[in-house]
């Protein structure tokens, strides 16, 4: 945790594309993970002797099980629209960090083994053998790359660079050479219910405590209740939520909104994550396996309805794959589906983000919110990556862009968006998605933030823009953490429903202590 | 991988955090500080402490929130925030002081 011993890229003038330095992250790999960490998610333990034929043939099950994988590795005319338009490349100049080239680590191994001209006359076809140098270069460069999606809007053939990540990542997992940092993660939120580790006992004494303190700033009796049987709503939020600053600010922020709603809900002690890092590092069994805590959690608390907090990836597991995955979600005709679609409430979505349910809310009038509470604020909005190119919220076109847009602009007076070609779809990564967020990355972070830095200066610039709002657990961990570098505070980072919790109207009852409701409001932020 | 003082051999994983929990004593908090360029005074015994006993119960370092309550009401109000442990801690109280308090190193999102 020294100090930087790398250079904090300058800003530009003009969003020019970057000059080609070969190699200059070739030196940045993530630690490993060790045995017991590898084997406690169904992976060897470390490096199996026959890795070269183990990895082929995984290849070969992850082309004949996902369509889309050999598409991808086909399709690609090495056009170059990719190439600029990822983070990491523009931060690090480095050339395997072009979209097109990270993607041809894979695809040329796939050209020796799965293809005519590639079998029998690899150095026509640019085919090459997987050697133990080239694993490595898998191994550093798919720890380079946050899945994101960026490159996949300006590709004209749609070629999803994170599934190839996804699928070297799981190519390598699968072998015996897994990321320390997302399969750690993975092995807790398996054992204890969150990637955290936080055991029950400690989350009841967490949120205990964050009644208190919501009771001495407003004077409200606020309640976070855990595993509460028979309530409406279970809320499924990032562990990080009860844990960080300034994470916790938004939890705040939606136990405000329940209460001020009447709404009878809860969070569940053994599904207290909505990440899923079963995601990032393309493994179907883990993914769906930690879902299906959520799903537990469901069926037993009886729920009615499934709300997600901030968290961007989480939205997308939930959004688009918790169908399948677990029951939540209609469409389903098998007994599986219809176990979960019966006991939830079908006037609502399932699963609904955080800022719908707000959102819907505030339409229909239910909430007060003083925007003047907000009035030493400036904001600007960060989409989040997988919220944007991953999912949607609501049934509105572009729901996922309009709805927390919308709900800032109920809560606070000052708002600016970012320049348009850095938002919505086209949106740039804050650097640390997708298993990257990590200190011995910290290199990449700092360095993959830069196109996001230089699009927040500007309007920190143009429109003294001085909080960037947030929707997601890794973005908030991500930019408080690499914002000093570009010399921003970091106080500068929070969460929507922070926004919220910073302007909401709550009512107090008259029997409590007139006293320190007025106290505690006139000392908010 | 580890450190060695006066004999006593402790045990550290890749990122210099301590293995075995137990083999925490002040001479490895002094070590581990001097690695992350952290001078120890009082108010950094503070909190190291209180993480240390805050693990004990609930075997996992203190949430940020309980952290500057804990210390807030020990310490007084105007140190019950996190902006004060950053002074203490610049790369955040939750790893740096974890680290130094020999506890694991929280993971996630954070």
């Amino acid at each position: 945790m020294a100090a930087a011993k790398f250079e904090v890229p300058a800003f530009r003038e003009y969003p020019v594309p970057p000059v080609v330095k070969e190699g200059t992250m070739a030196h940045v790999k993530s630690f490993p993970a060790s045995a017991p960490i590898q084997e406690a998610i169904g992976f060897p333990g470390e490096l199996v002797e026959d890795w070269h034929d183990k990895a082929i043939a995984k290849m070969g099950d992850l082309l004949g099980k996902y369509r889309s994988l050999k598409v991808f590795m086909d399709a690609c005319v090495h056009c170059g629209a990719c190439t600029d338009k990822c983070h990491y490349f523009i931060g690090t100049n480095d050339p395997k960090n072009m979209p097109v080239a990270r993607q041809e680590l894979m695809r040329k191994v796939y050209r020796r083994h799965f293809t005519f001209a590639g079998k029998y006359f690899p150095s026509l076809v640019g085919a090459a053998d997987l050697t133990r140098e080239l694993l490595d270069e898998w191994y550093t460069y798919y720890y380079q790359c946050s899945e994101c999606r960026r490159c996949s809007v300006f590709c004209p053939y749609g070629i999803d660079t994170a599934e190839v990540t996804m699928a070297g990542r799981e190519i390598l997992d699968s072998v015996g050479y897994g990321q320390k940092y997302t399969n750690e993660i993975m092995g807790k939120l398996h054992r204890i219910g969150n990637n955290l580790g936080l055991p029950g006992p400690a989350l009841e004494d967490t949120l205990l405590g964050l009644e208190e303190d919501i009771l001495d700033d407003t004077g409200a009796p606020v309640k976070l209740p855990l595993d509460k049987q028979g309530a409406e709503v279970l809320l499924i939020t990032p562990s990080a939520d009860f844990f960080s600053e300034p994470h916790v600010e938004s939890l705040i922020g939606y136990a405000k909104v329940f209460h001020a709603a009447g709404v009878n809900w809860t969070l569940s002690s053994t599904a207290s994550e909505a990440g899923n890092f079963g995601m990032f590092i393309g493994s179907y069994a883990n993914m769906r396996r930690a879902a299906l805590r959520i799903r537990q959690a469901a069926l037993e608390l009886g729920v009615k309805r499934i709300v997600v907090g901030e968290c961007g990836h989480a939205w997308r597991v939930a959004y688009s794959f918790w169908n399948t995955l677990t029951g939540v979600g209609a469409g389903g005709a098998d007994p599986f589906s219809i176990e979960l679609q019966k006991q939830l409430d079908p006037r609502y979505p399932a699963p609904q983000h955080i800022c719908e349910f707000t959102y819907d809310l505030i339409q229909q009038g239910k909430l007060k919110f003083d925007k003047s509470a907000n009035d030493h604020r400036v904001v600007t909005f960060h989409d989040s990556c997988n919220v944007a190119r991953g999912s949607r919220m609501s049934d509105m076109p572009g729901g996922q862009f309009v709805i927390p847009r919308e709900i800032i602009k109920a809560v606070a007076n000052n708002f600016h968006d970012m320049a348009a070609d850095t938002i919505g779809e086209a949106t740039f990564c804050c650097g640390g998605g997708g298993g990257i967020l990590t200190d011995d990355l910290m290199e990449v972070r700092v360095k993959g933030a830069l196109p996001r830095m230089e699009a927040f200066n500007n309007v920190v610039q143009e429109h003294k823009v001085n909080f960037m709002a947030l929707i997601c657990a890794i973005c908030k961990a991500q930019f408080t953490k690499v914002v000093p570098y570009y010399g921003f505070d970091m106080s500068m980072i929070g969460g929507v429903h922070q926004l919220v919790s910073t302007a909401i109207v709550l009512e107090v009852p008259e029997e409590a202590d007139q006293e320190v409701a007025a106290g505690a409001e006139a000392a908010e932020d | 991988m580890g450190f060695e003082i006066n004999g006593k051999t402790y045990e550290t994983d890749e990122e210099g955090y301590l293995v075995n929990l137990a083999e925490w004593d002040e001479e490895a908090a002094k070590y581990l500080a001097k690695e992350e360029k952290v001078e120890m005074t009082e108010s950094h015994w503070e909190v190291v402490n209180f993480l240390r006993e805050y693990y004990n119960d609930y075997q996992i370092a203190p949430a940020v929130r309980v952290l500057t309550k804990a210390i807030g009401k020990k310490l007084g109000p105007e140190k019950g925030n996190s902006k004060y442990l950053y002074e203490l801690f610049p790369y955040g109280p939750a790893k740096q002081a974890c680290k130094i308090a020999g506890l694991p190193k929280p993971t996630g999102c954070i």
